[in-house]
């Protein structure tokens, strides 16, 4: 027997970052015009995409474990909550404690207590885009808990007062002599003779960071699998920063987001070799810590895992838009986005930004809260592509434009343009009319607003003297 | 062989040579060309604009008008792309018409795969004497994948000079509606896309898309700068007589 309990609900409004301020197209009218962030961005983009293509051409059968990951994780959203339970009970068995979130608050809350009762007034954490998502930095604080970044690029973003932009390389905006100004603001007992050569930049945050990890006894991360056959935790770092969290302090807490189980050890396989080669074009990940529960006397004693839904359980039930719950967070869309490399990330507006971003965001907010995000692409499909999971980003876009809600004049052109479409006569009579386009000035220079945007950079092509059609006619 | 054209409704009304050049080398090929006259528009703009309620009724026009044909082909690849991956999404819950929609997208190829998939053809004859680039227009490239058909057949015209774009692959910023809901972005884009074709010292820029054409050339011709853009079929239809 079972209850229905309603529809899934979507990411609270008023906590996290899932939500802009401004319009995509707003927001990136004042990125394009920052030629500083322009100049970084074409360079870490370029640079990523060209070490990841060349790992990438070194394996014969990419597209072989492409289709392999993407049919792991379609099996496994399949019995999610089967697996999910599995995992609960794995983790409890080896001494871990499981704490089910809803949403943002709840897993707030639940975090902030778990800190609070170890009576530390800082934690140290682990680069986590779940801990982003649900503004856990901003509820730690608010109940007077230091939280400090230890990846360098979250660091720098933290110190900077700042948002990330991209999920992997979160200060890509950034550029050194930028990152050696907010170090010298913002970062406690700096050298102040600091100067911006990148292993100096590297030293300074190492010191720092050493201190902290050496005096915090609680790590918050996040995860980027979970093995549901044996309560295994999974976090893929580049630093070694990572490791420390994960293994000095006395208690660990971990804010996974429910998509990230595999169902067994085997399918990790798959997924380790997929993402550092998309993602950091790396052919193996530099630090994987794992863990299972709480070895006694061997790193944290006290280990919670807090399992995050906030929105996720709504995008599942979507069949089409299910499949973004299905990414690995490798950020190889962002990489080989054109839109993407122009405006950077905080055009989107979220934690999630770039093309992953304009699928995910809008389906965890609820789409009319992300409105313009499946708008910031024009559908290239370098994504689909790029995506070591083959999710059909350009596919998805076009399915969440068709929930987004639409200007209404927009959407009243549309249907007499399909009106007109659907009758021949009607079409011809507009394809007549069209040659009267010299009336929006010439070569269309004056077509009024929203067709002003294509006329402010472009032509209109001249109107030929006859249409195809007239001319099959008379031949 | 019969061959119905699909013409698109953007050729048609705005660049009607490079239909016209479609049915001509056709028919210097040796084939039989027909234009049924009820077609009108594939409802690509409405799908990707969000409007699929709307492109419904185009869809089913679409399929009727070119159900009875044997091969279909449109000088465009974006257009060959809506009706082959899109059609039968759009038809949703009425499987009868997804059916027919398959059915047809299945013989429905743009130009390039036309020539050198079907009819067997990379050397189409054509004369050609200009320095030349080509931009591998998104859909013909990642969702139709015709790969280096065009290149091919562009490599076998007599006097063209066929001149490598750099960063052929990225998008130029068209994307129809894009354009103009993210025309400041598409701006950026076009703005790169414009600095290779220059960087080329090409003439022409060709690619087997009117739409995409609209968008380089529209950006070439504001800027004066002299390079015209020119569709595929155009070129393979030029010859030295």
């Amino acid at each position: 027997m079972s209850t229905f309990l309603g529809m899934p609900v979507h990411a609270p409004r008023g906590v996290g970052h899932l939500r802009g301020d401004e319009s995509f197209p707003a927001a990136a009218r004042t990125a394009l015009g920052d030629s500083q962030l322009r100049r970084n961005l074409q360079h870490a983009t370029t640079t990523i995409r060209g070490k990841s293509g060349r790992v990438i051409a070194e394996l014969p059968d990419w597209q072989e474990l492409r289709s392999a990951g993407s049919a792991l994780k379609a099996s496994t959203m399949a019995r999610l909550p089967e697996l999910l339970e599995q995992l609960e009970e794995k983790v409890t068995a080896a001494g871990g404690v499981v704490h089910w979130a809803a949403d943002a608050n709840e897993a707030n809350q639940i975090v902030t207590d778990l800190v609070r009762a170890t009576g530390s007034q800082r934690v140290i954490k682990v680069k986590s885009m779940a801990t982003q998502e649900i503004g856990l930095n901003e509820a730690l604080e608010a109940a007077g808990i230091t939280p400090v970044e230890t990846d360098l690029a979250e660091l720098i973003v933290q110190l900077g007062n700042d948002k990330p932009s991209h999920i992997l390389v979160p200060a890509i905006h950034r550029n050194r002599s930028e990152i050696r100004e907010i170090f010298l603001r913002a970062m406690p007992g700096v050298d102040p003779k600091l100067t911006d050569d990148p292993p100096v930049l590297a030293g300074a945050a190492r010191r720092y960071l050493r201190e902290t990890f050496m005096s915090t006894t609680v790590a918050v991360s996040g995860a980027n699998f979970a093995i549901a056959d044996t309560g295994t935790l999974a976090v893929v770092e580049s630093e070694g920063n990572g490791r420390m969290c994960l293994t000095l302090p006395e208690t660990l807490i971990t804010v996974m987001g429910i998509e990230k189980l595999v169902p067994t050890w085997q399918d990790l396989e798959v997924f380790l070799q997929l993402l550092p080669r998309a993602s950091t074009g790396e052919r193996m990940n530099p630090y994987t810590s794992m863990w299972t529960g709480v070895t006694p006397g061997d790193g944290p004693q006290n280990f919670h895992l807090v399992l995050l839904d906030n929105g996720r359980t709504a995008v599942l039930a979507d069949e089409v838009g299910r499949q973004a719950l299905h990414c690995i967070r490798c950020s190889a869309c962002l990489n080989v986005c054109p839109v993407y490399e122009r405006t950077g990330g905080h055009a989107y507006g979220s934690v999630y930004p770039g093309p992953i971003g304009a699928i995910l965001s809008p389906q965890l907010t609820g789409v009319e809260d992300n409105a313009s995000l499946p708008y910031a692409s024009s559908l290239c499909g370098a994504c689909f592509d790029a995506c070591p999971v083959k999710i059909d980003i350009p596919s998805i876009l076009v399915h969440l434009r068709n929930q987004a809600p639409h200007p209404r004049t927009e959407a009243a052109v549309m249907a007499a343009a399909a009106y007109t479409m659907d009758h021949p006569r009607l079409y011809r009579s507009a394809q007549r009319a069209a040659k009267l386009s010299r009336i929006a000035g010439r070569r269309g220079r004056g077509l009024p607003p929203p067709l002003n945007g294509w006329s402010a950079s472009r032509d209109l092509p001249a109107p030929p003297k006859e249409t195809f059609r007239d001319w099959w006619r008379n031949r | 062989m019969r061959i119905a054209l699909f013409v698109t409704c953007l050729a048609d009304t705005m660049f009607p040579a490079a239909a016209k050049a479609t049915v001509l080398l056709l028919e210097r090929l040796g084939h039989e060309v027909v234009f049924p006259q009820e077609q009108t528009c594939c409802g690509q703009m409405h799908i990707n604009t969000g409007y699929q309620k709307d492109a419904l009724p185009l869809v089913k026009r679409h399929v009727r008008t070119f159900e009875p044909y044997d091969v279909v082909v449109a000088p465009s690849g974006s257009c060959v792309g809506s009706v082959r991956h899109q059609h039968a999404m759009v038809a949703g819950s009425d499987a009868g018409l997804a059916a027919r929609a398959s059915a047809v997208a299945a013989r429905t190829y743009e130009l390039s795969e036309l020539l050198v998939d079907v009819l067997g053809v990379e050397d189409v004859g054509a004369y050609y004497p200009h320095r030349v680039t080509y931009h591998p227009t998104c859909h013909s490239l990642r969702v139709l994948r015709v790969g280096d058909k065009p290149e091919r057949l562009l490599r076998n015209v007599r006097g063209l000079d066929l001149v490598e774009l750099p960063a052929a692959e990225q998008c130029c910023g068209f994307g129809g509606t894009f354009s103009v809901k993210n025309a400041d972005t598409s701006t950026a884009m076009l703005a790169d896309k414009m600095r290779h074709v220059l960087d080329t010292g090409a003439d022409v820029c060709t690619a087997g898309d009117a739409s995409c054409l609209m968008h380089i050339g529209g950006g070439l011709s504001r800027l004066q700068t002299g390079v015209r853009t020119v569709h595929l079929a155009e070129i393979l239809a030029s010859t030295e007589a």
